[in-house]
């Protein structure tokens, strides 16, 4: 049974979260939809932990649909960077929706329960359908799935507050601009090349040279991606969305959608266009970079005055978008690792830190600053795992966010441009004013008179605490993480262009 | 720029129109239902754009005709790639259509600028209450 199971893995890694998704809405009862939902992720966790595993020991695995060999059919291609991100959205969905019960009873009501469910498995299966697969059409496809879900999602916290709506419409609109810039782009590719199998498409592209239609495909999938990645002036669906998304679907989404459309990218540039085509150099050099920088300042001094946390961390989200860009923009061996690892880590203390804030929305119904004064004495299990994720986000050493910063600091180094390293710790510095602001009103005001607030449940503390313990144990011990991180750079670099 | 290069690119532009047409409409309308209706006119550009690439000159449909090794067939994959596309914008449309009447029942209007103006509003008492 084990064994008919295991050269299967990369196409059972989507195909379970999307058959359980009209199953999961066949299910009238909410509690019933959520344990379906339950042993869906984690099962799709585990599948994902078997692929990581199988990837590492075996190399590159392919696998070609329906048996058709590989330009003509659709190929899943995992590689170490594939199986590193599958097994971050895996494991954020299967602890978001350990999470999500409680939060949903609340923020969500009657049949829409049992949607949600169905929608959320969809935008796992869609997420990993991006990751894993090996055509570039199938990404579009994919990255659609994983979208509709998505604002259909955002759009579910209109209960709570109905400014979901409105923000899940602008969402729908930049993201299908988005979506089609990349349809263009890879229909582009196609007139050059005539297939749209990555692998072959980057063996054609190397050999076709520069060309105009190359350039305007390039320039078409990165601004669509842009979109979709919400690099910094393209990032304006982004706040609103996860400000009034429901708690659990913030969570989700700021630890894995952007990060899909991070990797995405990485394959775009590294793997498609490679690092021969001469045009992407200049791209990386003189529009990542410089929107790279820019992105980890501004959204971080946005950030700054926000009254609302949840909106606070969601320009937060933007600036360490900033470091995965300039992580990729400087296109080496030890930065594309760092980008990586960053993925990883952002994962972690972003969800960590919505789940956070989840709990006081659970609590008290909103995330307004002035809402978490005292709350450090009433709340003491949330606010302490809220510090954990801020010193991560910060990148105090011992956490994950320290790992990264490490690494993009010394790639800066290798680089030679010692400034860089300058920029990401000033950078660093505005992150450390935007935590204190919440410390200070949580720990340091008094508990406003007549307030009684018990601590959130314990279905929503565990699956915080799990990721804050990540938060440190990958800080403290971060030789998996960046053993993995490197040899995924390494693919992503070798397999491009080199001559 | 010959009248040749003009006229046998003539699907381009029309492509071209369309896509700037469907891309103007997004941005510069603020009834949402226009907003869709542009986003579509941008998605069909797209369509065809595909629907052109697979045209081959003098080729027939790609359907098999036996006995005969000397026809020349269009290309069958951009179809079936859009084909794909057409669904997914379909999708889109219903999806956005379903949450603008969404945004009716809870705004009363569908025009963007009375809706940021209630979200601004919104934001303001959110800030004066705390």
């Amino acid at each position: 049974m084990f064994d008919a199971i295991l050269p299967h893995l990369p196409i059972l890694q989507v195909i379970v979260p999307l058959i359980a998704a009209p199953l999961a809405m066949m299910i009238w009862r909410p509690n019933a939809a959520w344990g379906f939902t339950l042993v869906v992720t984690w099962a799709t966790f585990g599948l994902a932990i078997l692929l990581l595993q199988q990837v590492l020991a075996q190399g590159v695995i392919i696998y070609e649909l329906g048996d058709w060999p590989s330009p003509f059919g659709i190929v899943y291609q995992v590689d170490a960077v594939n199986a590193f991100v599958v097994l971050i959205i895996s494991s954020i969905a299967a602890l978001v929706t350990t999470y999500a019960r409680e939060g949903i009873l609340k923020e969500i009501q009657g049949r829409n329960q049992t949607l949600f469910y169905a929608v959320f498995l969809l935008c796992v299966s869609g997420l990993l359908g991006v990751t894993i697969t090996g055509d570039a059409f199938n990404v579009f496809v994919f990255l659609e799935i994983s979208s509709l879900s998505t604002y259909v999602m955002v759009a579910l916290g209109a209960q709570r507050d109905k400014r979901a709506l409105s923000s899940s419409i602008s969402y729908l609109i930049m993201g299908t601009i988005g979506a089609t810039f990349f349809v263009i782009g890879i229909g582009l590719l196609y007139m050059a090349t005539g297939t749209l199998n990555m692998a072959d498409l980057a063996d054609r592209i190397s050999n076709l040279g520069d060309s105009r239609m190359v350039r305007a495909a390039f320039a078409f999938i990165v601004v669509g991606l842009g979109l979709k990645l919400a690099v910094f002036p393209l990032h304006l669906w982004l706040p609103n969305a996860y400000t009034y998304a429901p708690s659990p679907v913030t969570a989700f989404l700021a630890a894995t959608s952007t990060k899909v459309a991070v990797y995405t990218l990485m394959r775009f540039i590294f793997t498609v266009f490679g690092t021969r085509f001469a045009f992407q150099e200049a791209t990386l050099m003189y529009l990542f970079m410089p929107l790279a920088l820019v992105g980890m300042f501004i959204p971080s001094l946005v950030a700054l005055y926000q009254v609302n946390i949840k909106r606070m961390l969601a320009y937060s989200s933007v600036a360490q978008i900033g470091y995965m860009l300039l992580g990729i923009s400087l296109a080496s061996v030890l930065s594309v690792s760092a980008a990586t690892v960053h993925l990883f880590n952002h994962a972690l203390m972003k969800a960590a830190l919505f789940m956070a804030l989840g709990a006081v929305v659970y609590r008290l119904g909103n995330a307004s600053i002035h809402t978490l004064q005292g709350l450090g004495k009433q709340m003491p299990w949330t606010m302490a795992a809220f510090v954990g994720g801020g010193l991560s986000l910060i990148g105090v050493p011992l956490t994950v966010g320290f790992v990264s910063k490490w690494l993009l600091i010394q790639s800066a180094f290798e680089a030679d441009m010692w400034w860089l390293a300058l920029l990401i710790v000033l950078s660093s510095l505005i992150a450390v004013l935007y935590v204190w602001r919440v410390i200070e009103q949580a720990y340091l005001q008094p508990i406003p008179e007549g307030r009684a607030v018990k601590e959130a449940p314990l279905s929503l503390l565990i699956p915080m605490w799990v990721l804050v313990l990540a938060n440190f144990y990958f800080g403290i011990d971060a030789s998996l993480t960046t053993r993995v991180a490197t040899q995924a750079a390494e693919g992503l670099l070798g397999m491009g262009g080199a001559p | 720029m010959t009248t040749d290069f003009i006229i046998g690119h003539y699907n381009y532009w029309v492509i071209i129109v369309l896509m700037m047409l469907g891309l103007y409409v997004v941005m510069s309308r603020g009834n949402l239902i226009k907003k869709i209706v542009g986003l579509n006119i941008f998605q069909t550009s797209v369509f065809l754009l595909y629907i052109t690439i697979g045209k081959v000159t003098g080729g027939t449909a790609p359907i098999i005709w036996e006995g005969r090794e000397d026809v020349v067939y269009s290309n069958p994959l951009p179809h079936v790639l859009i084909l794909t596309a057409i669904v997914v914008g379909v999708a889109t449309t219903a999806v956005g259509l379903a949450i603008t009447v969404r945004v009716r029942e809870a705004y009363g209007t569908i025009e963007e600028d009375e809706i940021l103006a209630q979200d601004h509003e919104a934001e303001v008492t959110e800030g004066a209450s705390a």
